[in-house]
């Protein structure tokens, strides 16, 4: 359990400041009832630090007036809650396009939705400027997200993103019910990361209901992370080639990762291994035969991988669009505290894993790969990294697998509170979770690794042509669902 | 003479018509079967070309004249001009009305017509491609203007039947020029046709689109036009490859019927190879950067200079 204090209006403020200076990295900011928790980490010290605001009269001082990102959460809290944000330097809805019956709707309270003059985007000026509008639907098969491009010729000025189309209710729905259907609604906040999800949710769970899961459990979690991590990995390896219209990777990518998602099903009975990690441990065990199919993946697929990525590393047409495509500072990386691949391709030397070590990776060895171009390829190279640690790090999860049971009792429930950061594909997933005296979830917010990475993409396009866009966003591939909640 | 002439003439205009979406199928076939699909059935096109014409046409609401217009003028056009080519016979009665210039002027009127209709509904995808497609053309039309200067030296001719003939009877040989020009030739080809690495017919990614981001607007019969022009103008540029570079087997106006069904035979094993070869090419290479396609054609440029320009030096390069 970590250090939690209660601040007050000034020392909430020159925490902000703090943020701002660059002493300090923002993992979550998020309301709870009249409540506003903040979660900042000290990169020296690596440590983590809990503090609370309770707001008076519905409202708190700003930390993104002193550090950029807070303003898209405080914006999203502000449409969710309906506490004011003093000194909020960008005060235009977020995740509320005005289409729901009700405003506010985590206020505890019916409010009448309001009605709201077109969203305005930020005005550029400029000779010889144009304005192209991508979205929300696009042309092809992806979620939905608006992308307002202002370019001269073929190089974008500037990208402003509006997002929130996929709004799903998520953290309303959670509230009041079991911890069981909230495991299974959180498995559904970003459906690509849905272990992920599920495991943070449960390692919070079992923080607050203050029990483990039995060991056998543990490893067999880290088996389905790694292998979702594997398996979208190689998606989007392949998703990247195909931007840059080399599908002979993407098919054979494509081919990779279907045999992962099939040892997948065959090992855990689903393709995505959704519903399978529950509070207390894991739904199914792995039988002997399911090891031996995993193994079998593994010498299939490990040495095809590498030939592939020879392919890769030896087009010199492919190279070309990758490299020096959509740079993203190292800066701007440790400003946001981007995970993932956005973080440690530009030398933001960061993954939960091993920094904020969690069962059972404090007892298994792993490379964190870290680049510093911070380019398409620098992002790429790192997911490459990252699938080969994560076939190492399975053939060590099969040679050490504990045996026993795979789920412990949930005890009776009492007021209490949890949180974990799991290392998703896509970067740290945060999970906070209170639970009432009835053994309901009283509040339930999953945090996304993209809140961070959003932002970051407008940076990296910057400059670009307005053609390279898909590349720099593929190789972000944020999740729309997990930020839009 | 001139009613067989003619015959063959027409002949020739409906096997373009026919053959066109099976090059277009077979090009896609080969390249399914080589990232391992199985990929759409051969025929495919035809059928997709079908359902089109079959549609209804939603038109924008602010679109003009000319955008109902123009999906017709560039199938005219292109038609026109792949008829222009010989394909399995040379002595062709149309060429004499036009030659190579005349094919290139159809196919830049096709493009213009093209290009406007793109900007007319006033999408920003329309206009992006509009932009990109004229940025190709400005670099492409001269280039391949400096092809025909250096084939017109050669033959001494600039119709196409008459230089179809010269190369397959009279046997110009091995020449540098003639070299120089077929690389030009197949780079302006795969930038005329929207090809990787210039463009890619495949994307759905509409940022990065040029020829496809023009036609963005276009639905149903009008769309269906579009398609079977862009079909016939890929057509086109593997029979002109065909009839200058691989001229054996054309039938001319003096063979018999046996010279005819000679190349009635070659003309398709032509362009099996020539899909084949544009589809592993395809394959293997990725889209360049927009900006890099100037230098791209750039060298298109210079190599139909250069060839030119040999020629000017010595007739025997």
């Amino acid at each position: 359990m970590i250090a939690r204090r209660t601040l007050d209006a000034t020392a909430w403020t020159a925490c902000a400041e703090v943020l701002g200076r660059g002493k300090g990295e923002l993992m979550a900011l998020f309301a709870d009832q009249n409540r506003v928790h903040m979660i900042v980490r000290d990169p020296r010290e690596q440590s983590l630090e809990h503090l609370c605001f309770e707001c008076e009269g519905g409202r708190f001082p700003s930390v993104g007036r002193y550090h950029a990102p807070a303003i898209r959460l405080e914006r999203a809290i502000r449409d969710l809650f309906g506490l004011e944000v003093d000194g909020l330097p960008d005060s235009r809805p977020w995740l509320d396009h005005h289409a729901w019956e009700v405003s506010a709707p985590l206020s505890g309270e019916q409010r009448a939705p309001v009605s709201c003059p077109d969203y305005a985007f930020l005005p550029v000026e400029g000779e010889g400027l144009h304005q192209i509008s991508v979205g929300p639907v696009h042309a092809g098969i992806i979620e939905p997200g608006h992308f307002r491009f202002t370019a001269n010729g073929e190089t974008v000025v500037r990208l402003e993103q509006r997002l929130g189309y996929v709004h799903k209710g998520i953290e309303h729905l959670m509230q009041g019910t079991t911890l069981e259907r909230a495991s299974q609604l959180a498995g559904r906040v970003s459906g690509d990361s849905t272990v992920a999800y599920q495991f943070a949710y449960a390692r919070a769970a079992e923080m607050a209901l203050g029990i483990s899961a039995p060991a056998r459990a543990l490893y067999l979690r880290a088996l389905m992370a790694e292998l979702e991590r594997i398996a979208n990995h190689l998606g989007d390896f392949g998703a990247i080639c195909n931007d840059a219209s080399f599908v002979l990777i993407q098919a054979h990518a494509t081919m990779l990762r279907e045999e992962v998602l099939q040892a997948a099903d065959n090992c855990f009975g689903h393709r995505l291994m959704r519903d399978c990690i529950v509070p207390g441990g894991v739904a199914s065990d792995l039988t002997k035969e399911s090891i031996q199919t995993v193994r079998a993946l593994l010498d299939n697929i490990v040495p095809r991988f590498r030939q592939l990525f020879a392919i890769y590393d030896s087009t010199a047409s492919l190279l070309e669009r990758m490299l020096t495509t959509g740079i993203v500072s190292n800066e701007l990386v440790t400003r946001f505290a981007a995970g993932g691949h956005v973080g440690r391709a530009s030398g933001r030397n960061f993954d939960a894993r091993r920094d904020l070590a969690y069962a059972p990776y404090d007892k298994l060895s792993f490379e964190v790969p870290l680049l510093r171009a911070g380019d398409v390829d620098a992002r790429l190279r790192i997911r490459i990294s990252e699938i080969e640690a994560s076939f190492s790090l399975i053939r060590q999860i099969l040679d050490s697998l504990p045996s026993g049971k795979i789920k412990n009792d949930l005890p009776a429930a009492k007021e209490s509170e949890g949180f974990a950061f799991i290392e998703s594909f896509r970067g740290d997933v945060l999970v906070w979770l209170r639970i009432d005296g009835d053994g309901k979830v009283a509040r339930c917010h999953p945090r996304d690794p993209s809140w961070f990475q959003w932002p970051l993409l407008e940076a990296a396009v910057e400059g670009n042509i307005v053609a390279d866009f898909p590349l720099c966003n593929k190789s972000f591939n944020c999740s729309y669902s997990g930020h839009d909640l | 003479m001139a009613l067989t002439a003619l015959t063959i003439q027409f002949l020739q205009m409906l096997l373009v018509l026919a053959l066109a979406p099976l090059l277009t199928g077979f090009v896609r076939m080969v390249k399914a079967r080589l990232l391992r699909r199985k990929g759409p059935p051969l025929l495919q096109p035809y059928q997709d070309l079908l359902r089109l014409l079959g549609k209804h046409a939603v038109v924008a609401e602010n679109a003009s004249w000319l955008f109902r217009v123009a999906p017709y003028l560039i199938f005219g056009a292109t038609w026109v001009a792949a008829a222009l080519v010989p394909t399995f016979a040379s002595g062709l009665i149309f060429s004499w009305s036009a030659d190579l210039i005349g094919i290139i002027g159809l196919l830049a009127t096709a493009r213009f017509f093209l290009a406007l209709a793109g900007m007319d509904v006033g999408t920003s995808f329309g206009g992006i491609g509009s932009s990109r497609e004229m940025m190709i053309a400005t670099l492409a039309e001269p280039a391949m203007l400096m092809i025909v200067f250096t084939l017109a030296l050669i033959a001494g001719s600039t119709q196409l039947s008459v230089i179809a003939q010269v190369f397959a009877m009279d046997g110009v040989g091995l020449r540098v020029s003639l070299g120089l020009a077929l690389v030009a030739l197949i780079l302006i080809a795969l930038a005329e046709n929207a090809r990787i690495p210039v463009d890619n017919p495949a994307t759905h990614l509409e940022l990065t689109m040029v020829h496809e981001a023009m036609v963005l607007e276009y639905s149903g019969r009008h769309l269906a036009m579009i398609d079977l022009a862009a079909m016939l103008k890929l057509l086109l540029y593997v029979s002109l490859i065909g009839c200058v570079f691989v001229p054996w087997g054309i039938a001319s106006p003096t063979s018999g019927p046996l010279g005819y069904i000679l190349g009635l035979l070659l003309y398709p094993l032509k362009l099996v190879i020539g899909g084949v070869l544009l589809a592993l090419f395809e394959t293997s290479i990725a889209k360049m950067r927009v900006f890099r396609v100037p230098q791209f054609l750039g060298i298109a440029l210079m190599l139909g200079f250069l060839g030119t320009l040999l020629l000017f030096v010595s007739r025997s390069f």
